[in-house]
């Protein structure tokens, strides 16, 4: 397919009609059916069954029924132009959307067979199955010893003080940051580089032996060398985890990830094997945003 | 003309010149082909003019006024009769208010000496004098300059630059007048704190366990020598602020976070404003609730207990100066721990955290160098606090720690030592400076560590 207009990228702000680039012989606006998600998008025995997910902001429809399976020890990533809802849908996962007053979810999210959103559901304990990773580092400034230890101590994970340092080390270890700061354990966690702080953080939400990992963008603060450090972490823990992706690299989901999801305007546009997702993509929409991005 | 109608007209010249600068800018740019071939704004070239017309006008008017009155009573009390000439400074003050008493027509010529008559009429007609010159020099001063500013634009003279350089040294002229009045304060404590001691010893003021502040008027007076010792107004400032903090402290910092971090948005629209409508009560109305409430209300209490309590005490002015400075220690808080990231928060929800454990073991210790800075502030508050204590404490300077007993603060015997007659250079009166002194140097002590502190907590986010 031809495509014209293939400069503007979504980091822009633009509207988010100007992003679509217009193809020569299809008229610009190119309609989405709701609900309607092209390729596999669902999976058998999933980890999460997410159903008809619905996510507001106030009035605003933020996440228009999206349904999606997101398999055990699966890497998915999400990718789509800015302001399309990635990390909207992404917070609904572990219910972190819940800290915003106006954000309301509807539909049926479910993770091992349990409701997600069941107001009887303790979001503590889902949260500890279910870390995050933030896109900007985000160390409390206290020690790294502290920082790693904090989730664990506060779920009463470890009942001797040599219990907490084998679950320090070990988280520090799968982050690959043991043999950078194992000597300076008690040094302020701020006082690190940011590669060492997303790392960090890793470490942090490993701690708690969680079941899935959630990541917004972990690697955008990040220089190359760095980006490549977390990317081989991810790649590790995918043995053991289940690992959600939100990112504006396209390369990065080729490397890390088994599925891509693409994402458009609160639409979930089509979800695919990574390969085929960025060799020959089904949905035109999904087209045009990879080869805007490659060509 | 008075000096008030001589600011307007130098006022209404200034704009004068600048519409002539403004004007003459534009008619020299017109030839040369449009105002883009000035090197500054038209704006700039009338602004210059009015600049050059009103400043060295002002200047002038400044000088004229602050000096004349002196140089006429000089040449007025030159003018008397031998016989009449002053011997002291208060004579010669004593024969000027008269002098100007019968110019004024508040005491009747006949009732003066004809010598003073004389210079009255001598005192009007130099003012009269002084008024017209100093009217017409300021005019043509003003006149004059802003001709010559006038003149002298051109289209490449770049009046931006010294618009800007002139304005930047009235800026520092405004700042400078501040730090100049507050370096004289300090000046003027300290030097009547210096003659203070010339009278009282060093070590009495700093250790004696005293106060008693009475001196003989007269000097065959017989008189109690006074006391001087500040260590009861001391431990009497320390016992009610300690009181004040304590109440403060943790009904402020709690209702920070609570409002930072458990209220709704609709419950923090009205409780936050009304918490800070504490601090818009004048102190006054505390200090008389606390006298003719809250106090009574503890003496009557603690006789219920079988306890004595005075009817005025230090833990009603201590309760009470409290909650006045609740609404401080509340929004330092709240701010302090709202400028904590979001992102920090997150991180520990994320981590499955509840709400209170973040507040615990993330928000509160990043928060707590902040909370400590502010808690510094309003304890130095607290010692600066006058109206409360005055009222609802009590003059008695007793040395002790029982909270129910009238105790007295340093703010206070320096209020009682001021007011009413006094003698200006008796050791009563200085002590109000020296203790003054001490007190500033008290407060500026915490305010720096305060501020140090809170400067620090700033630089980990920023
Ligand atoms: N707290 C909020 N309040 C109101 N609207 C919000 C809020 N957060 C996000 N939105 C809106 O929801 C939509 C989706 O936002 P979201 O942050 O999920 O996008 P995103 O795909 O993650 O974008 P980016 O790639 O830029 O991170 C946007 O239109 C945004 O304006
Ligand atoms: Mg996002």
């Amino acid at each position: 397919m031809n495509t014209v207009n293939t400069t503007i990228t979504s980091e822009v702000g633009q509207p988010e009609e100007a992003v679509v680039p217009i193809s020569d012989e299809k008229p610009a606006e190119t309609v989405i059916e709701e609900g309607k998600t092209v390729g596999k998008p669902f999976a058998d025995d999933p980890k999460f069954k997410l159903r008809d997910v619905d996510v507001f902001y106030g009035d605003t429809r933020a996440i228009k029924k999206i349904s999606l399976d997101i398999g055990r020890n699966e890497v998915i990533a999400f990718i789509g132009p800015s302001g399309c809802g990635k990390s909207t849908f992404l917070r609904c996962l572990n219910r972190m959307n819940d800290s915003i007053d106006i954000c309301s979810v509807k539909g049926s999210l479910h993770l091992d067979d349990h409701d997600i959103y069941d107001p009887k559901r303790d979001v503590v304990e889902l949260r500890a199955r279910v870390g995050m990773v933030f896109q900007k580092p985000n160390p409390f400034p206290k020690s790294i010893y502290d920082n790693v230890a904090y989730g664990p101590r506060i779920h009463g994970l470890a009942n001797r003080k040599s219990d907490l340092d084998e679950i320090v080390e070990n988280s520090l270890r799968k982050a690959g940051l043991w043999e950078e700061v194992k000597d300076r354990l008690d040094a302020n966690a701020t006082g690190m580089s940011g590669g060492q702080q997303q790392r960090l953080c890793i470490a942090r939400a490993i701690a708690v032996s969680p079941e899935v990992v959630l990541m917004d963008e972990p690697c955008s603060a990040l220089d190359p060398i760095a980006t490549a450090k977390v990317e081989e972490l991810i790649a590790e823990l995918s043995e053991s985890y289940t690992i959600v992706i939100v990112t504006h690299s396209m390369q990065q989901a080729a490397r890390v990830s088994h599925r891509t999801a693409y994402f458009h305007l609160g639409h979930l546009v089509e979800v695919n094997e990574t390969n085929k997702v960025f060799t020959s993509p089904e949905h035109e929409l999904t087209e045009s945003y990879i080869t805007g991005r490659f060509g | 003309m008075q000096p008030a109608n001589l600011l307007l007209l130098t006022l209404v010249l200034a704009i004068v010149a600048y519409w002539l600068g403004y004007a003459r800018s534009r008619s020299l740019a017109m030839p040369l082909g449009g105002i883009r071939h000035l090197k500054s704004l038209p704006f700039y070239y009338g602004a210059r003019a009015a600049l050059w017309s009103g400043i060295p006008a002002l200047i002038v008017l400044g000088l004229w006024a602050a000096f004349q009155g002196k140089v006429i009573q000089l040449i007025v009390i030159g003018g008397l009769p031998d016989g009449m000439m002053p011997a002291s400074q208060g004579e010669a003050s004593l024969l000027l208010s008269k002098i100007s008493n019968v110019a004024s027509g508040a005491l009747p010529p006949g009732f003066a000496e004809a010598p003073i008559v004389d210079a009255a009429e001598r005192l009007k007609a130099l003012q009269a004098q002084s008024r017209l010159l100093m009217s017409t020099l300021v005019i043509s001063v003003a006149v004059l300059a802003g001709f010559l500013g006038w003149l002298r634009i051109r289209p490449r003279l770049n009046a931006r630059a010294q618009v800007e350089s002139i304005l930047k040294w009235v800026f520092f002229a405004c700042a400078a007048l501040a730090i100049l009045t507050t370096v004289g304060i300090i000046f003027s404590v300290a030097f009547e704190t210096f003659r203070f001691f010339e009278k009282v010893p060093f070590t009495e003021f700093f250790f004696g366990s005293h106060w008693s502040p009475q001196t003989a008027l007269r000097a065959d007076q017989v008189a109690s020598q006074g006391a001087f010792g500040m260590i009861p107004l001391f431990t009497g400032t320390l016992l009610i602020s300690a009181i004040a903090m304590i109440v403060a402290v943790p009904v402020g910092l709690l209702s920070a976070i609570y409002l930072s971090e458990y209220a709704g948005k609709k419950v923090r629209g009205v409780v936050k404003p009304l918490l800070e409508m504490l601090a818009g009560i004048p102190t006054v109305v505390y200090g008389f609730f606390a006298a003719l409430t809250v106090a009574p209300f503890i003496s009557d209490v603690a006789a219920s207990m079988g306890i004595e309590a005075s009817s005025q005490s230090a833990l009603a002015a201590g309760a009470v100066m409290g909650i006045m400075i609740i609404p401080f220690v509340s929004s330092l808080s709240d701010d302090v721990i709202n400028a904590v990231p979001q992102a920090m928060r997150d991180g520990s929800l994320a981590l499955g955290a509840t709400q209170s454990e973040t507040m615990k073991k993330v928000i509160f210790p990043a928060a707590l160098p902040g909370i400590m800075g502010g808690i510094l502030l309003a304890v130095s508050r607290a010692i600066g606090e006058t109206m409360i204590v005055v009222m609802a404490a009590g003059l008695a300077a007793n040395l002790t720690a029982n909270p129910l007993e009238t105790v007295t603060t340093v703010t206070v015997q320096i209020v009682t030592l001021l007011t009413g007659d006094q003698e200006f250079d008796s050791a009563k009166t200085l002590a109000a400076f020296a203790l003054g002194a001490m007190l500033f140097l008290a407060t500026l002590l915490l305010n720096v560590i305060a501020l140090k502190i809170v400067r620090k907590y700033r630089e980990q986010y920023d």
